[in-house]
């Protein structure tokens, strides 16, 4: 795995479980008013804490088309879900959600499949990766 | 409600990410992150249609996120929305024509199963 492939995993991981915690943060404070009338999308999103959730799904959009430029859609998919984990050690730990025996579980599995995918290649030999000025 | 949701969510990822997929081939691969070279990426990824319809279909699934995040707690919600794991891996080999080995199987169903553990109650 190079070193953009890296960084880019990295930094798809970091933006997305950052972007949901904010996300998460902002929408428990707003309640359920969101379901009231479309305007109410809009209100939700200038909360503080959504919007730097949504800067930070920004950054995660950008990392995440950056990163399928260079691998395929079933490389990146079970790397980039580590967001899960820290998602839900997010929630766990910071936002005093109760994490059962079942999902670190989960947890554990969800690493086991993102080390199992990192030892394959990130691209394989499909054409689209093979034209001038774009090799393998 | 909450399922529905988790519907909306699964079906305009595994759409977005396929398009997103398929036009950054055609795009090539990003090397500059710089700020001049984002904003080239930029210039051109909005005359690319099938990421402009990939963040469309994404932009859907946010919204429908922003809702489910408003009536259930962080870990429900995202790893709830992760069911499209293996579609995704079926999609992929039979559109996107991936070489799709029994590692990257293996590794799907693990974070499939996972990401139904994590949602558990």
């Amino acid at each position: 795995m190079n070193w953009y492939i890296r960084g880019l995993a990295l930094a798809v991981v970091f933006f997305n479980a950052s972007g949901n915690y904010f996300l998460s943060l902002g929408m428990h404070h707003l309640g359920a008013m969101v379901f009231v009338s479309p305007a109410s999308y809009i209100t939700a999103i200038f909360h503080p804490a959504v919007l730097i959730g949504v800067a930070l799904l920004i950054c995660w959009l950008i990392a995440q088309l950056s990163l399928l430029s260079w691998a395929d859609l079933t490389f990146v998919l079970p790397i980039t879900a580590l967001a899960y984990v820290c998602s839900a050690l997010l929630g766990a730990f910071s936002l005093h959600e109760h994490v059962s025996l079942s999902r670190w579980c989960g947890i554990a599995l969800i690493a086991g499949g993102v080390a199992v995918v990192s030892r394959t290649r990130a691209a394989t030999g499909h054409p689209m990766y093979r034209h001038p000025g774009n090799p393998q | 409600m909450k399922w529905i949701l988790v519907g909306i969510i699964v079906a305009c990822n595994a759409t977005g990410d396929l398009l997103n997929s398929f036009g950054m081939r055609m795009q090539g691969r990003v090397h500059d992150f710089a700020p001049s070279g984002l904003r080239r990426l930029f210039h051109t990824l909005v005359h690319n249609r099938y990421v402009i319809g990939g963040v469309a279909a994404m932009a859907v699934a946010f919204f429908a996120l922003l809702s489910l995040l408003a009536i259930s707690d962080l870990s429900f919600a995202v790893p709830a929305t992760a069911a499209s794991y293996l579609i995704e891996t079926v999609l992929a080999k039979v559109i996107l024509k991936e070489d799709v080995h029994w590692q990257r199987w293996l590794g799907a169903f693990l974070v499939a199963g996972g990401v139904a553990l994590l949602a558990m109650q």
